[in-house]
């Protein structure tokens, strides 16, 4: 009876170390995970999420999060292999670790690997200055960015490091959420983060069941533009 | 005053090969990831440099540049600056660095890590026991002390790499030829592992599932935290709890599959771009420059063999190597053909060289570790016994009486029984991979 509930697929990608893991288990099991170790491959958890909570509407979905391991720097073979897992997509949260400045650069790499999948990965650079806006603004599916390690910013310098993430997720026309994920309550119901995470997963449900234009395979963005992306897009 | 001008020049050369290593640890080794510990950057140029003087010293000694009393005093003192970096510093970071990544230890760090130092201390001087390298008539804390023990473990780690590296070369290699790998090979694995990932996400929500129902009963599922928190939860375990770790179990060995299937499929790929490139070199082997480099492949591949043999036959035998493979060649082929020839002469400097670009090009693997240091001061002792008689005076004079003929027969051993047990391990980790292949 509960297995027969719909499912929605969202990758987790992001640098090695950044606490991709970490976030997933809190993510899932609303617990801090213990012994985070290396992740070799990917590795797949569920979180059971009530779209339109508290509404008549109310219904209740599986989310897969695919914690997808590895580095933006691997082997054309890694690339190769990992490109199975981004295999109909219906979201991506891109996970950066606020205390190391590449992890949140590579975030364009990943995002160009995640939605390009039918190219060869050649590992064509994107930095800040070069990288297609366009590109993200036609991207049909939603995009959240989790900024972890919150902790050990020092309080002087949280301004800089939220500003910088506030245009990191300005160029992915995405939210963005910054937490610790080692301590349970920056995600504690009714907290803002919680909000946007709650929106975030409805959106992803929204795209996959409700629209049926939203219904994209990732490489072949549709041109119409819809939702909530065009505004953010014209701030250049 | 040529004193000063000699030290100037060397000194310059110091600052030189600081900022070379430098950048190379910026921009190649750690290109994707940020260092926010400088002081493994510093210790890491610091110790580079300071090689590559040592180095320069050979050559200088070689070309007879610079004055002789300069170069022996620069000599001495570089040695004593590595050898301080090596068995001081660079141990204590490590040390140091490991006590605070466990969480524990982390009030007193700097007390643990000096524990640590002292342990690692320990064990270094006992390192001398066995070995044939005490000489009774230097004291405790001479350099050549010191300088025996580093060479023992930089030695031992040179002929493990080396035994590998004349294994693993010639085997991939033979491996990317024979092996032909189809697409169809690499969609039947890529569909398996989809597979096991689904039946793991269908355990994952039946996991999920009891979760909330247990959550929204009110039985709060805590995780057995402690000693005690696991005996209570042996006695007074939820049904529902039960059935959570059973599918934990099944989880657990589901991942377990998936990452296996993971990296067998990377191999694949691996595999099948190696033999795109393998025939695309055969086009390019018909060049010039093609064949120059496939002779260069061939080359080395047959040289690793070679030393194998040669390791085993030194020790069969009880023979300590006096010339290498590279002489011995040359005064056969000249023999053979009549030619005059100077082949000492010449066959003195082609292996000088030859020695020089293998640590040029091992050291490439190695400068992602930290114990490049004594993988450079066990590198002067073996080039020494490329080099001709004459050179080899000042390093003696420097380095003491330390037992050379015990350096050769121990890298012999252990370059043999790392190449033996790579061959081991390589042949069995094959047998592994096509029985896999062949379950449905």
């Amino acid at each position: 009876k509960m297995a027969s509930l719909d499912r929605v697929k969202v990758l987790v990608l992001g640098d090695s170390g950044v606490g991709k893991s970490s976030l997933v288990h809190l993510l899932c099991q609303n617990q801090v995970l213990g012994n985070p170790s290396w992740t070799v491959g990917c590795s797949v958890d569920v979180r059971v999420h009530d779209y339109k909570e508290g509404t008549p509407e109310e219904k209740t979905y599986y989310i897969e999060l695919w914690d997808v391991g590895g580095s933006v720097g691997s082997a054309s073979s890694v690339k190769s292999t990992r490109a199975v897992f981004y295999n109909s997509v219906n979201g991506i949260i891109l996970v950066h670790d606020l205390t190391n400045k590449k992890s949140s650069q590579n975030l364009y790499r990943w995002s160009l690997e995640a939605l390009n999948r039918d190219l060869v990965p050649t590992g064509v650079l994107v930095t800040n200055g070069d990288y297609d806006r366009e590109q993200f603004a036609d991207n049909q599916i939603p995009l959240l960015v989790i900024g972890t390690k919150l902790d050990q910013i020092h309080e002087t310098k949280r301004h800089e490091v939220l500003t910088r993430t506030a245009f990191l997720a300005e160029d992915f026309n995405a939210e963005e959420i910054n937490l610790d994920c080692t301590n349970p309550r920056y995600l504690a119901a009714g907290s803002s983060n919680a909000v946007k995470l709650s929106r975030f997963f409805d959106k992803v449900i929204e795209k996959r069941y409700f629209l049926r234009e939203g219904n994209q395979i990732p490489g072949f963005p549709d041109r119409k533009r819809f939702g909530g992306g065009t505004l953010k897009s014209l701030h250049y | 005053m040529s004193f000063l001008i000699d030290s100037s020049i060397m000194i310059t050369s110091q600052i030189l090969f600081f900022g070379f290593g430098w950048l190379f640890f910026m921009r190649q080794l750690f290109k994707d990831y940020e260092v926010r510990q400088y002081v493994v950057q510093v210790i890491f140029s610091v110790t580079f440099a300071f090689s590559c003087t040592m180095f320069e010293l050979i050559i200088f000694e070689i070309l007879k540049v610079l004055n002789s009393s300069s170069r022996y005093f620069h000599w001495k003192m570089n040695l004593c600056v590595i050898l301080l970096i090596l068995v001081f510093m660079v141990p204590f970071y490590i040390g140091y660095f490991i006590v605070s990544n466990i969480r524990l230890l982390h009030k007193q760090r700097l007390l643990f890590s000096c524990l640590l130092w002292l342990t690692f201390m320990y064990f270094f001087w006992k390192l001398g026991d066995p070995f044939p390298i005490l000489s009774p008539k230097h004291g405790i804390l001479s350099i050549e002390q010191l300088i025996s023990r580093v060479g023992v473990i930089g030695v031992t780690l040179m002929a493990l790499l080396s035994g590998f590296g004349a294994v693993n070369c010639p085997y991939t290699y033979m491996s990317y030829f024979l092996r032909n790998v189809t697409d169809a090979d690499i969609l039947a694995l890529e569909r398996r592992l989809l597979q096991t990932m689904d039946m793991i996400i269908s355990k994952k929500k039946r996991m999920a599932m009891t979760r909330r129902t247990m959550f929204q009963k009110g039985e709060v599922h805590n995780k057995p935290s402690g000693f005690w928190g696991m005996i209570k939860s042996v006695t007074t375990s939820a049904p529902g709890s039960e059935n959570l770790t059973l599918i934990q179990q099944e989880v657990d060995a589901l991942e377990e599959l998936s990452r296996q299937l993971f990296l067998e499929t990377a191999d694949l790929y691996a595999t099948k771009v190696q033999g795109k490139e393998t025939k695309e070199r055969i086009e390019y082997s018909k060049t010039f420059k093609g064949k120059y480099f496939n002779f260069l492949g061939y080359f080395f591949s047959i040289y690793c063999v070679w030393k194998i043999f040669m390791a085993t036959i030194n020790i069969v035998f009880d023979r300590v190597g006096k010339t290498d493979p590279v002489t011995r060649g040359i005064e056969i082929t000249v023999n053979y053909l009549g030619i005059q020839f100077d082949v000492k002469f010449w066959s003195q400097h082609i292996s000088f060289i030859l020695v020089g670009i293998i640590i040029v090009t091992s050291i490439r693997g190695l400068l992602i570790t930290l114990t490049k240091g004594m993988y450079f001061v066990s590198s002067v002792l073996l080039i020494r016994m490329s080099m001709p008689l004459e050179y080899r005076t000042i390093i003696t004079e420097v380095l003491g009486e330390l037992q050379f003929n015990f350096y050769h027969r121990w890298f012999d051993v252990i370059f043999l029984v790392s190449a033996l047990s790579s061959i081991l391990f390589l042949y069995l980790a094959h047998k592994q991979a096509p029985e896999k292949h062949m379950a449905p």
